[in-house]
């Protein structure tokens, strides 16, 4: 504490300089927390995934659907714990730019295999005797003011005609990664009403009893549909999520690309303002050294200073992408978990004085093998 | 008491012995000091003279252990300096050795009393008490209401004498001062030699001063030449 004065004055003895390094520092560190949000919303699927959830969908194609019997097939299966099963509507809500994901469900099983979604009971039991029911996500409800006991239009695109929904629950996530853009139905109301694919879900979830089992699991749902009309394939939630997400390209490599450029000008920027101050200060170096300062004690005030820039850069810069994503952004409709969490915060200013470290370490070496008689010739 | 010719002095506080100091210049090697010898007492005065390049500097810089003899042996209150490592050396100079340079040295983004502070900052002192020494250290030096002025506010004596003050503060058992009056107007000059003179006669400081100001020589105990790299007493 008593070195603070020391290093604050250092700090800003040059104080544009230090602003345009504390700046671009702060840029970059805010085009990683965007960075990182972005990715955070294609992997939020990825991350809420349950690690004792498999999804069962057609061998040829997830558009491709499998047949309602295989339901009770499946609960036959030795490990398999409960099931449920879904629909993609892919309907329009008055303009088509109004995209949100629509499901239809089993009323019974549904959230029962997604305790995340959490449903107040008295919602659930009107949504449970109402077949024109429907539970809306938190995110979806506000984005259009959906409230409760509204009825709502939706034109099919898949089955034709517009279908008419009662707003009957609106859920919420127990965790900040749970999606709440979902639209479910009951499937019911779906088989009742659509003219084809009756008979046929979309895909089914099957809870396992044994997480450590569910390979195996998915390996014996297989086999017991191979070679049939509608061959199947399981795989467990998370890794469908991933081969979801990598049908829109590899994002992660993408923003890990464009992350370690800037990773790398910011190298660059913080080295040579360090560089540039120490060059500056020979003679006050060799002063400090002078007056009893050991070479160890030069190197960590260069540090220090080094990672004290890149840190009030990593704050601002941080701040400044936790604010835009608090911001009512028309993103957030195509990425409802558009959320710059805790972690990839606390990761960011890591990322900042990693940055300041490694970028001050040279100059400060330099500092550190100062010779006080050569330092103080130059004078 | 000071004395070159390397007889024993069983009082001296620096004791020099045999010292060699040489530069190499590509192939070519410069002997600076040549076998030196210096004996200087508690209390001493000393000046060194002598022509530029004569190794009056060099002599200092080895004193105060800011650079290493080629050979010989360099004693301070019984401390053999020249086989310290680096990072002893630094704790010895904060203990025992205050420096005064002919261009002050200050840091600029620092108070005078910022400035003062430096070596104390070493120290296991709370901050009351080194405000209690910086405080004594600028009133000795005549500028305690100078305290947050910052170099740039200051004329060249006052910030000799912060640098003065600096090299006091943490009470040192000597002070080498390098041209301490080479960047100062006469007047300015004859200020900082008084001070100098007051802080032996007042506070019973050892003072070993480079200078080429025969008027700043004067006001020492002994002054004393270098030639062909040893050191020879001047007559007054």
């Amino acid at each position: 504490m008593k070195f603070l004065p020391l290093i604050l004055r250092n700090l800003f003895r040059k104080k544009i300089r230090t602003t345009l390094t504390v700046l671009s520092i702060a840029v970059a560190l805010f085009l990683y927390g965007l960075l990182a949000t972005i990715d955070t919303a294609f992997r939020s699927g990825v991350d809420a995934a349950g690690a004792d959830r498999l999804i069962c969908r057609n061998k040829t194609s997830l558009i491709m659907p499998l047949p309602v019997s295989y339901r009770e097939r499946i609960l036959q299966i030795d490990g398999v714990a409960d099931l449920t099963y879904a629909s993609w509507f892919g309907g329009v809500y008055q303009d088509p730019h109004n995209f949100f994901q629509q499901f239809a469900i089993d009323k019974d099983s549904y959230l029962r295999i997604y305790p995340e979604l959490v449903v107040p009971k008295a919602q659930m039991d009107a949504f449970l005797n109402d077949r024109e029911g429907a539970i809306v996500g938190r995110h979806t409800a506000e984005r259009f003011n959906f409230t409760l006991g509204q009825r709502i239009p939706i034109q099919g695109t898949i089955f034709a005609g517009t279908w008419e929904f009662n707003i009957r629950g609106i859920y919420d996530g127990r965790r900040p990664e749970d999606d709440t853009s979902l639209f479910m139905f009951r499937h019911d109301y779906l088989d009742e009403r659509r003219v084809w694919g009756r008979g046929v879900v979309g895909w089914y979830i099957v809870k396992v009893r044994n997480p450590q089992e569910a390979a195996k699991v998915a390996k014996a749902i297989d086999a017991r549909f191979a070679n049939s009309a509608f061959e199947s394939v399981t795989e467990p939630e998370k890794v469908f999520m991933i081969g979801f997400l990598k049908q829109m390209g590899n994002i992660q490599l993408l923003i890990l690309s464009i992350g370690l450029v800037v990773l790398f000008t910011l190298l660059l920027v913080t080295g040579n303002t360090m560089a540039i101050a120490v060059r500056e200060r020979t003679g006050e170096l060799a002063v400090l050294k002078t007056v009893g300062f050991t070479d160890r004690a030069v190197l960590s005030l260069v540090l220090v200073e080094s990672v004290a820039i890149a840190l009030i850069g990593g704050c601002v810069g941080v701040g400044m992408a936790k604010l835009l994503t608090l911001a009512p952004l028309s993103i957030k409709n195509f990425m409802p978990v558009f959320y710059f969490s805790p972690t990839r915060m606390i990761g960011g200013m890591l990322l900042a004085a990693a940055v300041g470290f490694i970028a001050g370490l040279l100059p400060a070496i330099l500092a550190m093998r100062l010779r006080i008689v050569d330092a103080l010739r130059r004078v | 008491m000071v004395k070159v010719d390397g007889t024993n002095n069983k009082d001296a506080l620096i004791r020099v012995r045999d010292l060699d100091k040489k530069y190499h210049r590509g192939s070519e090697v410069i002997d600076v000091l040549q076998g030196l010898n210096l004996d200087v007492s508690v209390g001493d005065f000393v000046a060194f003279m002598g022509p530029s390049g004569s190794g009056k500097t060099t002599l200092l810089n080895l004193l105060g252990g800011l650079d290493v003899p080629s050979d010989g042996t360099i004693t301070v209150a019984g401390e053999q300096i020249n086989r310290m490592s680096g990072r002893v050396l630094s704790a010895w100079r904060a203990r025992h050795v205050g420096f005064v340079f002919q261009m002050y040295n200050l840091i600029p983004v620092l108070t005078a009393f910022q400035n003062v502070e430096l070596p104390l900052l070493l120290t296991k002192l709370s901050k009351s008490d080194r405000r209690r020494h910086v405080e004594t250290a600028l009133s000795i030096v005549g500028l305690s209401d100078r305290m947050q002025h910052y170099p740039r506010q200051l004329s060249g004596g006052q910030e000799q004498r912060v640098a003065i003050a600096r090299a006091i503060v943490a009470d040192p058992t000597f002070l080498l001062c390098d041209e301490p009056t080479g960047d100062l107007d006469r007047k300015s000059a004859d200020e900082i030699m008084d001070l100098l003179v007051r802080l032996i006669g007042e506070h019973r400081k050892t003072i070993l001063m480079v200078t080429h100001d025969p008027r700043a020589a004067e006001r020492a105990q002994s002054v004393l030449h270098l030639e062909k790299g040893a050191l020879v007493e001047a007559h007054r």
